[in-house]
């Protein structure tokens, strides 16, 4: 235990449906793809409400790629170069974010944000921007918040210029950077940016979920896991 | 929305979840409405500024209890029992990694005008003044006789049956006094009144049991709370529903259950559009007053009365626990339901420092219900703010087998899950037609 190990809550935002109610996704679910098993499936649909690992797929393949799911519960480490640890939780939207569904849980304790647009629509970055404010309204005011210009591997239609996104992150005082999910640029610079920034801005995640070490303080929970309780005072009423 | 749904959810209560998470998991494709902007219907957890409108019209929460944000102040007042059905249904589909838990602190009766912490350790039974000395030797056996019992062998039975015997009559086996019945059956088997006595006594050997070793599990009270309150219950569930491909859709009307010239279900209209369906499900608020054909589906079951107060202490007597329960039984308070005080506090996130919130509950039995909980509220000492509603309990009048619709219960006054639980189990076998039956999940998906 000489290396200190930090645990924090992430995050992802952006736009989905467009005008028409289509669908027309960000890339967020594609981006932690990239980051957590450096993957990226052309053929995948947007997310239909699934998380990362859950495409649109039939109910059924829905069912049996659980196990993928359990296993890679969207956690991910970067090692940082003064030794430290730095654990994602990833939260994914779950598609709730589509019809102003989204639960003050998700929100709840995130220390991180990547809000995410396509640099391919304008309308994106508008998205964005809504999604940034109603951070600043229901997080935390110490939350590390990156905006992320996606599928810069489509630079040949870009409609939102590098100039005026990070014009407007500057304003707002937010991380920012151009990604693909596709080709894998900039994907794990703009995690390690908001893993070095987190120790210095936002306490560690207090909710330590099943089996994961929360770094958090006093706060003991109870564990629903393990079959009995952890304190043995040996006086317990045993009838 | 052209699509078609293998089953709509109305509602966002914790019934609803449950049955959306586990549905989508099966492989259901489900479509999830709430008229409310926010998740949780009749079980959800408020901020102030959602309580205060809800109770209160325009009036602002005053500006010294506190930010809103720190608020989640429960609906209906109910605790996990650390080894029941809602534990288990948890645990399985692992949405505890969406949660954390903290124990109730406490648990406490009253008799005879003061209250007493329920024994959580033999120290704390053997100091309880609940019982004088040769009561508690006849306690020690009667409870010695439950965690003894074994089905299969008669040695171990003491000539009773729990099957034909009543409790009554297995009380009197022990000689036990009636205080003490009264403490066993509704501090601990935690029945509202007293007509378990005269039924067999099997139910209340398994309330007992399960009591007792959901106090074991733990060490300082058999009830669990979820950190921000109850309404993180349902968001979980609605979360495990989301991954599974649910679609969730807040603050949507619904205007009409829409049926065939059967009586069939066919969609729901909200608006101008109808979204269709195999099954639908809901709570009964979506099935009550709706205009259409004036068909009536749901019965009222009697009322809750609820008052929700604020404090700026602790329980008096209650050796300033953070949290508590507080039973008191009807024949104390010459009732025929027992009177329920559960409260919370900042230690779970549910309010400022220094708040504590407590809901005083019991079943309606007078047209004066705020006076009936009179003898909780006095136990709470000064009350900073008080919100009181008298809720109709609801039950479906059909199975929903014929029509496809399938309607949940109200919350009632019990103090925690089981019966949500069992109205889930009962919703599924209806729906399904088969018995709701978790997996160990690894190893289904392994094979
Ligand atoms: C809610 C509840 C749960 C219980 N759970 C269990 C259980 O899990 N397992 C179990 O074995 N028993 C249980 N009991 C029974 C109780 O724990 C026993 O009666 C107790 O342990 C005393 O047992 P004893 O054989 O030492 O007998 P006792 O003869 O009753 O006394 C033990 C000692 O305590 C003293 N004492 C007894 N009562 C008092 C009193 N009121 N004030 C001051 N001193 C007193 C006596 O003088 C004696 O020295 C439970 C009782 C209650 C009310
Ligand atoms: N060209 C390109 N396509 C991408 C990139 N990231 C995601 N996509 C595609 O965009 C679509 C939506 O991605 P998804 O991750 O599901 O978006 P989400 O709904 O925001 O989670 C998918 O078809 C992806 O294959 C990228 O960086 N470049
Ligand atoms: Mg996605």
């Amino acid at each position: 235990m000489s290396k200190q190990q930090l645990q924090f809550k992430l995050v992802l935002l952006g736009k989905k449906k467009d005008q028409y109610h289509r669908e027309s996704a960000v890339g967020k679910s594609s981006l932690v793809l990239r980051f957590v098993k450096d993957q990226f499936d052309d053929y995948r649909e947007s997310t239909i409400g699934g998380s990362f690992s859950l495409l649109r797929l039939s109910p059924r393949w829905t069912r049996l790629t659980l196990s993928t799911l359990t296993a890679a519960f969207l956690t991910q480490t970067v090692n940082l170069e003064d030794g430290t640890t730095v654990k994602f939780e990833i939260w994914d939207t779950a598609g709730q974010e589509r019809y102003k569904s989204l639960a003050p849980m998700y929100y709840r304790n995130a220390n991180c944000a990547v809000v995410v647009y396509d640099i391919t629509q304008s309308a994106s970055l508008e998205k964005a921007r809504n999604w940034i404010r109603e951070l600043q309204r229901q997080a935390d005011p110490s939350i590390v918040i990156a905006l992320c210009g996606n599928k810069s591997d489509l630079a040949a239609r870009r409609q939102v210029t590098q100039e005026e996104a990070q014009k407007y992150a500057q304003e707002e005082g937010l991380m920012w950077a151009e990604t693909s999910a596709k080709t894998g640029e900039g994907v794990t610079d703009i995690f390690t940016r908001i893993a070095k920034k987190l120790p210095t801005t936002a306490p560690p995640s207090s909710r330590g979920g099943a089996g994961r070490a929360g770094a958090a303080g006093d706060r003991k929970g109870v564990d629903l896991n393990k079959q009995q309780r952890s304190t043995s005072s040996g006086d317990q009423c045993n009838c | 929305m052209d699509e078609e749904y293998d089953v709509i959810v109305l509602g966002t209560g914790l019934t609803e979840c449950i049955l959306s998470g586990l549905l989508s998991v099966e492989g259901k494709k489900v479509l999830h409405m709430d008229r409310n902007d926010y998740y949780g219907g009749d079980s959800a957890s408020l901020n102030l500024t959602q309580l205060y409108r809800k109770f209160r019209g325009d009036q602002t929460p005053p500006s010294e209890l506190g930010r809103d944000r720190d608020y989640a102040v429960d609906l209906i007042p109910k605790f996990i029992i650390a080894s029941g059905e809602l534990t288990k249904i948890l645990v399985h589909t692992d949405v505890t990694r969406y949660l954390e838990f903290k124990q109730i602190a406490g648990s406490f009766v009253y008799r005879d005008g003061k209250i007493s912490k329920v024994p959580s350790t033999e120290m704390e039974a053997v100091k309880s003044p609940l019982m004088g000395l040769f009561e508690k030797r006849r306690a020690k056996k009667f409870f010695e006789f439950l965690q003894n019992w074994k089905d299969e062998d008669p040695a171990t039975h003491q000539g009773l049956n729990l099957d034909i015997d009543t409790m009554k009559t297995v009380y009197e086996t022990f000689g036990l006094e009636p205080g003490t019945q009264d403490f066993i059956g509704h501090a601990m088997a935690l029945y509202l009144d007293d007509d378990y006595i005269t039924k067999p006594a099997r139910r209340a050997y398994e309330r007992i049991v399960l009591y007792t070793s959901s106090m074991a599990r733990y060490g300082k009270s058999p009830y669990i709370y979820p950190l921000y309150g109850l309404g993180e219950l349902p968001q979980a569930f609605a979360r495990l529903s989301a991954i599974y491909g649910g679609t969730y859709m807040l603050d949507k009307r619904v205007d009409e259950i829409v049926t065939d010239t059967d009586g069939k279900f066919v969609g729901v209209r909200s608006g101008s559009e109808t979204v269709k369906a195999k099954q639908v499900i809901g709570d009964p608020s979506y099935f009550g007053d709706h205009k259409e054909s004036g068909k009536v589906r749901v019965v009222e079951d009697g009322k809750v009365i609820r008052a929700i107060c604020i404090l700026k202490h602790p329980i008096p007597g209650t050796d300033d626990a953070d949290s508590v329960q507080i039973i008191i039984p009807q024949n104390q308070v010459q009732r025929r339901h027992d009177i329920y005080i559960a409260m919370v506090s900042s230690t779970h996130n549910v309010c400022a420092k220094d708040v504590y919130v407590a809901i005083v509950s019991t079943v309606v039995e007078t047209d004066r219900p705020e006076q009936e909980i009179t003898p909780g509220l006095q136990l709470l000492g000064p009350i900073y703010q008080k919100f009181v509603s008298v809720t109709p309990l609801y039950t479906p009048i059909s199975d929903g087998k014929a029509d496809d619709i399938f309607i949940t219960r109200s919350y009632d006054a019990t103090s925690h899950f089981e019966t949500v639980v069992e109205d889930v189990q009962d919703v599924w076998k209806r729906i399904i037609g088969k018995d709701l039956v978790l997996k160990k999940r690894e190893v289904e998906v392994g094979q």
